[in-house]
C-alpha cells in the first residue's frame, strides 16, 4: 500500500512537472529554437577555442561563461564577432592578449551565437540581440 | 603526517594543472630572429630561388617579401573566408626555376551549393599578379561548416602533386566513403591529370585523385629527407592527434578508430586499433593542435639533425620530435610561449623558418 501510495505521488509529480514544463516551452518557443541554432554556430565556430561549457582557457583564450567583459561590453562582443578583435582585454582580472579573427558569419548568425552565449553557462541576457542590431554595428 | 596530506593535496594539485599543458620539457637553449614582421596568420609561405618569400594569409592576401618588403600579389581567385577556410598553402613547383608554376590551396565558394569547399590551383607570376591561373582540383559538395579543410601541398619525388582536405565537419559521411571528397589525402599529376596508377582509378564511382582516406584534418605534411616518405601529422579530437606515414590507399582509420574523444570529453568509439586500419606512427594525448611539419636535414643544428619539427596552435611552441628507427623517442618544447605555430620551412639556407600567429616569421637560433 505505502509503495502505491508513493508510487503516486510520485507519478503525480511527474505530472505536475511535465505541466509546468510545457508551459514554460510555450512562452519561450522562439527563444529556444534561436538558441538551438546559436549553439550549433557555437560548436562549430567558437568551441574549440571557448572551449564546450565556455569556460575558455587560462592565459590564451578568455571565458564567455560569467564573463564581466560579456555581460558589460555588449556591442564590442558583437563586434569582435563580426570583424576580429585584437589587442589586450580584461576579463574577469585576467589579462588576454591573443586575437580572435572574424569567422565569416551573417548577421543572422552572428545574433543566434550571442543570444546563445549570453544565455548559457550561468549567464543571462532577458534583452535579446536582433539581427537588425548586429546589421548597424560597424568597425 | 600533516606534511604528507599537504604533498598529496599539492601534486594532486600539480597533476590537475599539468593535466592542461603537455608534459613535453621545455628547451630554453635556443630563441629567434624576426624575420617577416606584420603578419596575421601566415597559413603557409615558400622560398623561392631568389631567396624572397611567398606568404599565404589566411584572410586571403598573397605577399611576396623580397629585399625586406612585402608586395601584395594580385588576382586571386575568390576565397571563402570562414571558420577555418581562406588562403591557405603554398609551394612551388620543383622545376620552378624553369617553369614558375606556384601551387596553392584555399576554400572555395565555386559551385551550386551554399558555402565552400577545398581547391587547389596553379598560376604564375607577372607583374605582381597571378596569370595561368588553372584550377586543378575542387572537392565537393560545399558546406556552410567551418571545419577541416586540410590543404597541405606537397610534391614527391617523382613529381606528383599530393594534397591533402580535411573531412569539412561530416565525420560521418566523408572519411571513410571513397566515392566522397573530404577526408583524404590526394595525388595528382603536377598539371592536374589524373595519374592512372592510383589506387582507386578503378573502383566505381570513387574520387579517382584520393590516394589514402579515413583522415580527419591533416594541416602538415612533409617528404621525409632520407626516405622520401610522405608524412603527414593530423588533428585529432580530444586527445587524439596522429604522426602518419602516407601509404597507397590505405585507410587511417577516422573515425572508425581513434585515441581521440569528443570535444566534451564523450566517447566517439571503443576501437584504437582495428584490422584493415593503419596505426599512427605517433599520438599526442593531450592534442596540441598540430600545424606545420618539418624535418631539419640541415648540419646548422647539430644533433638536432633529422628531427621532425611539429608546430603547436594550442600550446604556442615548436615540437622538436626526435625519432629513432622511425619512433618519436623524446619530445620537447621550443620557443616555448611564442604564439600559434601555424606553418614551418627549412629555407635554402638550411635554418628553419616558422609562421607564427599575430607575429610573422621568425628564424629559429640553437644557442
Amino acid at each position: 500500500m505505502k509503495t502505491i501510495s508513493f508510487n503516486l505521488c510520485l507519478l503525480f509529480l511527474i505530472c505536475a512537472c511535465q505541466s509546468s514544463d510545457k508551459k514554460m516551452v510555450q512562452n519561450s518557443t522562439l527563444i529556444n529554437q534561436n538558441f538551438s541554432k546559436g549553439k550549433e554556430i557555437y560548436n562549430d565556430f567558437c568551441m574549440q577555442c571557448h572551449m564546450p561549457k565556455g569556460e575558455g582557457v587560462p592565459k590564451a583564450f578568455p571565458p564567455l561563461a560569467k564573463s564581466d567583459y560579456l555581460k558589460n561590453n555588449r556591442l564590442e562582443s558583437i563586434k569582435a564577432i563580426k570583424y576580429g578583435l585584437s589587442g589586450t582585454i580584461i576579463v574577469n582580472g585576467e589579462k588576454y592578449n591573443s586575437a580572435m579573427a572574424a569567422q565569416g558569419l551573417s548577421n543572422e548568425e552572428i545574433t543566434n551565437v550571442m543570444n546563445y552565449i549570453t544565455n548559457s553557462w550561468g549567464n543571462k541576457n532577458t534583452s535579446l540581440i536582433t539581427e537588425e542590431e548586429v546589421s548597424q554595428v560597424e568597425r | 603526517m600533516r606534511t604528507q596530506k599537504t604533498t598529496y593535496c599539492l601534486l594532486f594539485l600539480i597533476t590537475f594543472f599539468a593535466c592542461a599543458q603537455d608534459k613535453n620539457p621545455v628547451n630554453i637553449k635556443n630563441s629567434h630572429e624576426v624575420v617577416v614582421s606584420g603578419l596575421t596568420n601566415p597559413w603557409g609561405f615558400v622560398f623561392l630561388p631568389d631567396n624572397s618569400i611567398l606568404i599565404t594569409e589566411k584572410a586571403g592576401k598573397l605577399i611576396h617579401f623580397k629585399n625586406k618588403t612585402k608586395k601584395e600579389i594580385k588576382g586571386l581567385p575568390e576565397i571563402y573566408v570562414r571558420g577555418q577556410g581562406g588562403l591557405l598553402d603554398i609551394n612551388i613547383h620543383p622545376n620552378y626555376q624553369n617553369n614558375g608554376w606556384i601551387y596553392f590551396s584555399y576554400a572555395s565558394p565555386k559551385g551550386e551549393e551554399a558555402g565552400g569547399n577545398t581547391a587547389i590551383m596553379r598560376a604564375k607570376i607577372e607583374n605582381d599578379s597571378l596569370v595561368e591561373k588553372e584550377l586543378l582540383y575542387k572537392a565537393g559538395p560545399n558546406t556552410t561548416k567551418g571545419q577541416h579543410f586540410g590543404s597541405r601541398i606537397v610534391f614527391d619525388k617523382e613529381g606528383y602533386l599530393f594534397f591533402t582536405i580535411g573531412e569539412r565537419g561530416n565525420r560521418e559521411e566523408n572519411p571513410q566513403d571513397i566515392t566522397r571528397d573530404c577526408g583524404k589525402v590526394y595525388r595528382l599529376n603536377a598539371d592536374g591529370t589524373m595519374p592512372t596508377d592510383n589506387p582507386f582509378v578503378n573502383s566505381k564511382g570513387a574520387k579517382q585523385a584520393i590516394w589514402s582516406y579515413g583522415h580527419r584534418n591533416p594541416q602538415g605534411m612533409e617528404l621525409h629527407p632520407d626516405t622520401k616518405d610522405i608524412w603527414i601529422h593530423e588533428h585529432g579530437p580530444k586527445g587524439g592527434d596522429e604522426i602518419n606515414i602516407i601509404k597507397k590507399g590505405k585507410n587511417y582509420g577516422w573515425p572508425i578508430i581513434t585515441y581521440g574523444r569528443n570535444y566534451s570529453g564523450s566517447s566517439i568509439t571503443n576501437e584504437t586499433k582495428k584490422e584493415g586500419m593503419e596505426q599512427p606512427l605517433h599520438y599526442w594525448d593531450p592534442s596540441i593542435a598540430p600545424s606545420g611539419m618539418a624535418f631539419i636535414s640541415s648540419d646548422n643544428y647539430g644533433d638536432w639533425k633529422g628531427s621532425l619539427l611539429v608546430g603547436s596552435l594550442k600550446f604556442s611552441y615548436l615540437d622538436r620530435c626526435e625519432l629513432k628507427n622511425g619512433k618519436v623517442v623524446k619530445e620537447e618544447r621550443l620557443l616555448d610561449g611564442i604564439g600559434r605555430v601555424r606553418s614551418i620551412e627549412q629555407g635554402p639556407d638550411g635554418f628553419i623558418y616558422v609562421g607564427v600567429e599575430n607575429l610573422g616569421i621568425v628564424k629559429l637560433i640553437r644557442n
